[in-house]
């Protein structure tokens, strides 16, 4: 039931997942060492502005020029415990990259991520303790969730010598970086790697298959009562909750699946297979959705995204749907699914669809597009639940928990909260950077230093 | 963790990484930028009697699209007050105790480096270096690298400035000799506790051809400066070397100087037998924030070699440079050409038909065709083997050495555009270890064809 952090449990080989090559594959070393003289080293740099996190990226590329590749991931990590998954799966052609002072001169970005993942790589392989924890402080913290939020602000807490317990209900750590990646950037073991990594930096237990509930009822159960009791700090990773659905006739019932479902099968179920399915249908105009239309597309299925806005209303990155266009991605837009269709053994055949204008049914414009599998990528539900079992914590109209920006810290003053449960939905990079706010927080008030608590007293 | 504490004839410094007395060091705001930086020591810009400087100053030379590969200046020595120098020389030792201050100075007369001496140390310096080496400007008044060209002058000013110093007297020497040795030797000579080198190279560093002037061009006109540069780090390797196998110069601790730009450069200077190190241009280049690099990748570097201190590393290169006649005749390599890495760009097919021997061959070619291509040993067997590699150019073939004919020159390798793809691999040859000196030793130093081998070949046949 429990697992101490070694025992990661492996993956099956024979899973989907697999039959994906990296749309990014690491560079070698002479590669990244020619893109890494490219670099400009500029000052006060605009990449640096553009990462969540901060990363003094040209720094970190120089030293890769210089051969101190070490050093390079020295610099990365200090700033982002999960540099290597970023440099994967980061969209570096909106944030670093994108800001790459050779876009205005017409000259290709430098490609940040490939370099970030080399150099976290290769400094990992030859020496994975490039940290050392602090001294026990016998402080203890309990991580709730085990997704990037959770492992980034686990591996800081150990560092600074804290007692980390992380609960997570399913049986794989990491959360959508393991289960939520598309598999050409960044498959399931590469994920569980760079956690194992994390959870030997200094003190962590990870408990896996164990639920922290508002009332504990089994042994697989741990109640908030508990928690908030046998430890001094407790933090928050919920992420999001299921798939949303579309409330539709014909969406219950077989054929019809959400999309981050779809896709945790996809990387780790060695049973999923798409026999039968020669089209498939994905409602929505997200990432998600261009994610999975992408991912069937690569596997010969006639995937198309249907999305009820105009072109350019789609809130998929421009680089994600060119990328899934040229592997045979089609996007409909200004149509929204009436039903899921169904022939008389109940087996879907297609999705009934409306045109809209300005996301508004046009009457009288249904038409049917054929179909063997339905995708449902309309965002996830709040895992507001757990959340609001913690006194004191307290979520917003949309489901979000609530957090003061500048520590993380919840109306709890012993919880703090970061990632997709704060923030909607956002990258792996936003719920790293967002740990660590919380972690520098969670770390003065373990030390009793904070700042400003006898004026927060007063005033 | 590494020890990178140095101690340099007396003057301790937290690392090996100071800055060369230049624009860098100018001002007591910029060292303490430096220290903060991460810089173990500063050399203060050339302390001295008033000067006037020119506008413009600097010079570069690119190559392909590496900026800046070598920098000139026509830049005198420092155009400030001594006293304002001074007062902020102590405030930088006064906050900055425990790093290094040297004063760099260069003046004429005995009494004026009497005092300028006795002034830098009340201000709290460290030690001195005696400027021998500025190769423009200060040197048509008889100073700077006038200096290094005449020994005897070197050493009769070392000597006065060693009378006068109670700190360590590093003198700085000039590459602008025909032989580093023998300043190298007058400095030992002098008593003097140390050396720096290289100064700048003389140089013009282009023309500007639309007004016929040469670069860095002052109105109408322009004049020879002192070229660094990443450029310049072979002649300053050589240089180092030929000091730190000296048998009695090496005594001296030496601050290498000359295009060291990272860690790995550093590393080089201290395996030649360098105690610190200096650097300018690539701080003019990229800033203060360089030396971040060069400390944790240098220490890196010890920790991997298992080396717990620069001591452990100083040196262990200097015997190893030694000369031609003492070179090995019987080591042979012969070029190899990885087939998963080539990409087909032939690159080193042409520098070897072209520069080398002959001994690249591109396959699918006839005997005659190879033949009229230039070779003149043609294989039995060229594989005809199709390049694999990503980024190859379609249809490639990967070209094919010939090791019965490879003399080992490395030319091939150092064209090739992808790192690790041509290496140099150790072959036995049929002939025995032995040096040119060994032939003279007994008797053998002659070549086939000149005239004492001649002679030699004669007496035989007709003995």
């Amino acid at each position: 039931m429990t697992h101490h952090s070694p025992h990661i449990p492996d993956v099956e080989g024979d899973r989907l997942e697999v039959l994906y090559e990296d749309k990014k594959p690491p560079y070698e070393d002479a590669e990244a060492v020619a893109e890494a003289n490219r670099c400009l080293y500029c000052v006060d740099a605009p990449c640096i502005k553009a990462c969540p996190t901060a990363i003094d990226i040209p720094t970190f590329i120089r030293k890769i020029g210089t051969g101190n590749v070490k050093g390079a991931a020295r610099t990365i990590l200090t700033q982002n415990l999960l540099g290597k998954s970023c440099g994967q799966v980061c969209p570096v052609e909106v944030l670093c990259a994108g800001a790459c002072v050779y876009n205005d001169w017409n000259r290709d970005p430098i490609k940040i991520g490939r370099l970030q993942r080399y150099a976290v790589e290769k400094a990992l392989a030859e020496d994975p303790q490039l940290f050392k924890p602090k001294a026990p402080t016998g402080k203890r913290v309990a991580l709730v969730g085990a997704g990037p939020a959770s492992i980034a602000a686990a591996g800081w807490l150990a560092l600074e010598g804290h007692e980390v317990a992380i609960y997570e209900r399913k049986l794989l750590p990491g959360g959508l970086n393991t289960l939520g990646i598309a598999p050409y950037k960044m498959k399931v073991e590469e994920a569980l790697t760079e956690i194992t990594w994390v959870l030997s930096l200094g003190n962590v237990e990870l408990y896996q298959g164990v639920e922290i509930v508002p009332v504990s009822g089994s042994p697989e159960e741990v109640s908030v009562a508990t928690l908030l009791q046998q430890y001094d700090a407790v933090f928050l990773g919920l992420g999001l909750g299921p798939d949303s659905r579309l409330k539709i006739p014909g969406e219950d019932g077989g054929g019809v699946v959400g999309a981050t479902h779809l896709i945790e099968r996809l990387k780790a179920d060695p049973t999923l297979r798409f026999k039968g399915v020669d089209r498939a249908i994905v409602i929505g105009g997200g990432n998600t959705a261009v994610d999975v239309a992408h991912e069937l597309a690569l596997l010969g299925i006639d995937a198309t995204m249907v999305y009820r806005g105009g072109d350019h209303e789609l809130s998929a990155y421009e680089h994600e749907l060119a990328s899934g266009r040229v592997d045979g991605m089609k996007v409909l837009c200004e149509r929204s699914p009436v039903a899921v269709l169904r022939d008389n053994m109940g087996k879907v055949t297609g999705v009934r669809v409306i045109r809209t204008e300005d996301k508004k049914p046009v009457p009288g414009t249904e038409e049917d597009l054929m179909a063997d599998l339905v995708v449902v990528a309309v965002g996830q539900s709040r895992a507001t639940e757990v959340a609001r079992s913690f006194p004191g914590v307290e979520l917003d109209t949309r489901g979000r928990v609530l957090v003061d920006p500048k520590t993380h810290r919840t109306g709890n003053p012993k919880v703090w909260c970061a990632g997709d449960c704060v923030n909607g939905g956002k990258e792996v990079v936003n719920a790293v950077a967002e740990a660590k706010i919380a972690v520098t927080s969670m770390h003065a008030f373990l030390m009793g230093t904070e700042m400003g608590v006898e004026k927060g007293v007063g005033a | 963790m590494a020890d990178l504490s140095i101690d340099f004839a007396g003057i301790k410094s937290p690392n090996p990484f100071w800055l060369a007395s230049a624009p860098p060091t100018n001002t007591g705001d910029q060292v303490m930028r430096a220290f903060d930086a991460g810089w173990g020591g500063a050399v203060w810009k050339t302390l001295g009697n008033p000067i006037v400087n020119v506008s413009s100053r600097f010079g570069g030379i690119d190559y392909g699209n590496t900026r800046m590969m070598g920098l000139n200046n026509i830049e005198l020595i420092t155009d400030r007050p001594l006293e304002v120098n001074l007062r902020e020389i102590r405030e930088v030792k006064r906050r900055y105790p425990n790093h290094a201050v040297i004063t760099s100075l260069m003046v004429e007369t005995k009494e004026e480096w009497k005092e300028i001496i006795q002034r830098a140390e009340e201000a709290g310096s460290d030690g001195h270096e005696l400027n021998f080496g500025c190769p423009h400007g200060m040197c048509e008044r008889g100073m700077g690298s006038a200096v290094s060209s005449e020994p005897k002058v070197l050493r009769e000013i070392a000597r006065w400035a060693v009378e006068f110093a109670t700190k360590p007297v590093i003198v700085k020497l000039s590459p602008n000799v025909t032989d580093i040795v023998e300043p190298g030797e007058a400095v030992l000579e002098s008593g003097a506790h140390g050396i720096s080198l290289i100064n700048t190279i003389k140089s013009i560093m282009g023309i500007d051809l639309d007004r016929m002037v040469p670069l860095p061009r002052v109105g109408e006109a322009s004049t020879n400066g002192g070229y660094c540069g990443p450029a310049v780090k072979p002649v300053a390797l050589h240089m180092v070397g030929e000091l730190t196998r000296h048998p009695y110069v090496a005594k001296l601790p030496i601050s290498g100087i000359g295009g060291i730009s990272n860690w790995r450069d550093a590393a080089e200077f201290i395996a030649l037998g360098c105690t610190s190190v200096q650097v300018c241009t690539a701080v003019m280049h990229y800033g203060y924030r360089i030396v971040e690099d060069m400390i944790e990748g240098l220490n890196d570097f010890l920790d991997s070699k298992g080396m717990k201190s620069i001591l452990e590393l100083r040196g262990r290169a200097a015997q190893q440079y030694k000369n031609w006649g003492d070179l090995d005749l019987g080591y042979r390599v012969v070029a190899d050409i990885s087939v998963d890495k080539c990409i087909g760009c032939q690159l080193c097919y042409t520098a070897c038909m072209d520069g080398a021997h002959q001994c690249i061959h591109l396959p699918g070619r006839t005997e005659e065709q190879a033949r009229k291509a230039g070779h003149t040993h043609i294989p039995k067997l060229i594989p005809d083997r199709a390049v694999t590699a990503k980024g190859a150019m379609p249809g490639a073939r990967v070209p094919f050495v010939d090791e019965e004919e490879c003399i080992g020159c490395n030319l091939c390798q150092l064209v090739c555009p992808v790192s690790g793809c041509i290496t140099m691999k150790e072959v036995s040859s049929d002939k025995p270890h032995e040096t040119w000196n060994d032939r003279v030793q007994r008797g053998a130093d002659f070549v086939p064809g000149g005239l004492h081998a001649t002679e030699i070949e004669r007496a035989k046949r007709n003995g």
